[in-house]
C-alpha cells in the first residue's frame, strides 16, 4: 500500500524537503549519524538501555505496525455493519478487538468520511499519530508545510495530494493536541458490492485514513498493481 | 510556550510533499535515534510531556530546519543533559566520562510488546463534575504561558462550541514542569473557520480542538 494519487516512486532521500536545509546534504547526514551513534554507546555503557530492545523496537514499527492495521480495521468497518457502529461508539475499543493496542493509540475516536462532509488529522503542536492502527508517521505529516497549513487551507493541502473535493463538501480538521487519537473512515468506493475484507482493506491507503487522501477506485487498484 | 513548535496557520513553508509508505526512515540514524527516545522514555526518568517541552525548547531557528528525528534526538540530549545522565561533554568524547547515577528501569528486549501494548493512557479518575456539557459555547484564553502548553496559538481568543467531553486527562502544563499531573477535564471543541481566519475563509472549514478545562472560559 502507498500514499495514493499517483505520487509514488519519486520521493525518496527527500526527507527534509521543505525545511530549508542550505549545507552539504552529506557532510551533515554524516555528523548526526555519528552523534547518534556516540549516544547509543554512551547509553549502552552507562546501563541504561538494552541494545537487544532497540532492534526489538525498530523491527516492531518496520515490519508489524503499520498502515495495514488500520486498513483491516476500516475494512471491517466497510463490510459489518455491527462492527462499524461499535468503531463510531467505542473506537479504542473496537480497534482493540483486531489486536491493535497501546502506545499513541490509548484513546481514540474514529471520524467518517461522507457524501458532505470530509475529515482531515493534523498535530499542529507535534507529531501525534495513532501508531496501532498506522504506524510511525510520514516526513511530511510531521513537517512544517502540512503542520502549517491543515488548520487553514485544508483544500490547499488536499490539492498538495492531487484531491479535489466538490466546494460544498464541509471539511473538517481534527488537531491532535491532546491524547486523543483519530482515524478517518475514508467512503468505500463504489464498485466494490461483495468484496471480501481481504480485498476491500487493499484500497485503504495510509493517507485515505489520515484525510489527505481518498480510498483507491477499483481502477486505480488494479492500474497500480500493473 | 510560544516557541516554534506551534505551526498552526503559518505560512511560506510551501507544498506538503507526499511520499510513500516505505521506506519507513530515510538515513541510518533515524531508526537508532527512534529506538534510543523510546527506550529511554521508559526508564521513567521523564514523561511524555516533559519530552515535548525538550523538544519544543530547542532554538526556533534549529527548529524550523531540522527535520523531526533531529528535533526528537535535540530533545533526548537536552533531558539527558538536564537529569545529569549524559553531558553533551560526553556526547561530544563519544564515550562515557564519568560514573552516572542509574535509571529507574531498563526497558528490556522482552518486555518491549507489553510495554508498548500497555502504552500511556492519560485519562484518569476523578469526581470532580465537569465544567461544560457538550453544546456549551466557550471561548480558549488568551493566555501565553511560558513553559509547555496544548493550547495552539491560533485558537486563544477564538470562540467555539464543546462537541465532546472526553473525561478527565492529565494535564500537561503542569505535568511538563513536573507539578504533578494535576488532572482536568478535556474537551473537544468546533471552531469555525471564519472565527479562527477571519473573512475570506472558505465557510466549509471547521477545526476541532482537543482543549482541558483551564485553558477555556465560558461564554
Amino acid at each position: 500500500m502507498t500514499g495514493g494519487n499517483g505520487h509514488h516512486g519519486h520521493h525518496h532521500g527527500e526527507h527534509d524537503h521543505g525545511h530549508g536545509h542550505g549545507h552539504d546534504h552529506g557532510s551533515h547526514l554524516s555528523q548526526i549519524d555519528a552523534r547518534v551513534r556516540a549516544l547509543e554507546s554512551i547509553l549502552i555503557e552507562k546501563g541504561y538501555v538494552d541494545p537487544a530492545a532497540l532492534d526489538v523496537l525498530i523491527e516492531t514499527y518496520e515490519t508489524q505496525v503499520g498502515p495495514h492495521n488500520g486498513a483491516r480495521v476500516v475494512a471491517k468497518a466497510w463490510s459489518d455493519p455491527e462492527f462499524h457502529a461499535w468503531l463510531m461508539r467505542d473506537a479504542t475499543g473496537a480497534i482493540h478487538s483486531l489486536g491493535y493496542i497501546g502506545r499513541q493509540g490509548e484513546h481514540m475516536v474514529a471520524v467518517e468520511n461522507t457524501a458532505s462532509e470530509h475529515n482531515m488529522v493534523v498535530c499542529t503542536l507535534c507529531s501525534c499519530y495513532p501508531w496501532p492502527v498506522l504506524g510511525l508517521p510520514p516526513v511530511w505529516y510531521k513537517s512544517a508545510p502540512y503542520r502549517a497549513k491543515a488548520v487553514r487551507d485544508p483544500r490547499g493541502v488536499l490539492a498538495d495530494f492531487g484531491v479535489e473535493l466538490p466546494g460544498d463538501t464541509q471539511i473538517r480538521v481534527w488537531d491532535s493536541t491532546a491524547e486523543i487519537r483519530y482515524l478517518v473512515l475514508p467512503r468505500r468506493p463504489e464498485g466494490t458490492v461483495g468484496w471480501s475484507e481481504e480485498e476491500l482493506a487493499r484500497l485503504v491507503t495510509r493517507d485515505s485514513m489520515i484525510g489527505t487522501g481518498l480510498a483507491l477506485t477499483p481502477a486505480e487498484l488494479e492500474a497500480q498493481a500493473g | 510556550m510560544n516557541g516554534a513548535q506551534d505551526l498552526g496557520g503559518m505560512m511560506g513553508f510551501g507544498a506538503v510533499v507526499p511520499e510513500p509508505v516505505k521506506p519507513l526512515f530515510h538515513a541510518d540514524w533515524e531508526p537508532r535515534a527512534f529506538a534510543l527516545t523510546l527506550a529511554m522514555g521508559a526508564t521513567g526518568e521523564w514523561n511524555i510531556d516533559m519530552s515535548r517541552h525538550a523538544r519544543e525548547s530547542m532554538d526556533p531557528a534549529r527548529y524550523l530546519a531540522s527535520s523531526y528525528y533531529q528535533i526528537w534526538l535535540s530533545g533526548l540530549e537536552r533531558l539527558l543533559a538536564e537529569r545529569d545522565l549524559v553531558g553533551p561533554d560526553e556526547i561530544a568524547a563519544g564515550h562515557s566520562l564519568r560514573q552516572s547515577r542509574p535509571v529507574k528501569r531498563v526497558l528490556a528486549a522482552a518486555d518491549v510488546a507489553p510495554v508498548l501494548a500497555r502504552g500511556g493512557p492519560s485519562a484518569r479518575e476523578g469526581d470532580r463534575p465537569a465544567g461544560f456539557a457538550v453544546g456549551d459555547r466557550v471561548r480558549a484564553r488568551n493566555m501565553h504561558p511560558t513553559g509547555h502548553t496544548r493550547i495552539p496559538r491560533y485558537c486563544r481568543g477564538r470562540a467555539g462550541v464543546i462537541e465532546a467531553v472526553h473525561g478527565i486527562h492529565v494535564f500537561p502544563d503542569t505535568n511538563a514542569a513536573g507539578k504533578g499531573e494535576q488532572p482536568a477535564w478535556l474537551y473537544g471543541i468546533v471552531f469555525d473557520g471564519p472565527e479562527l481566519w477571519g473573512e475570506g475563509t472558505d465557510p466549509s472549514l471547521k477545526v476541532r480542538i482537543d482543549l482541558w478545562e483551564p485553558y477555556l472560559e465560558a461564554l
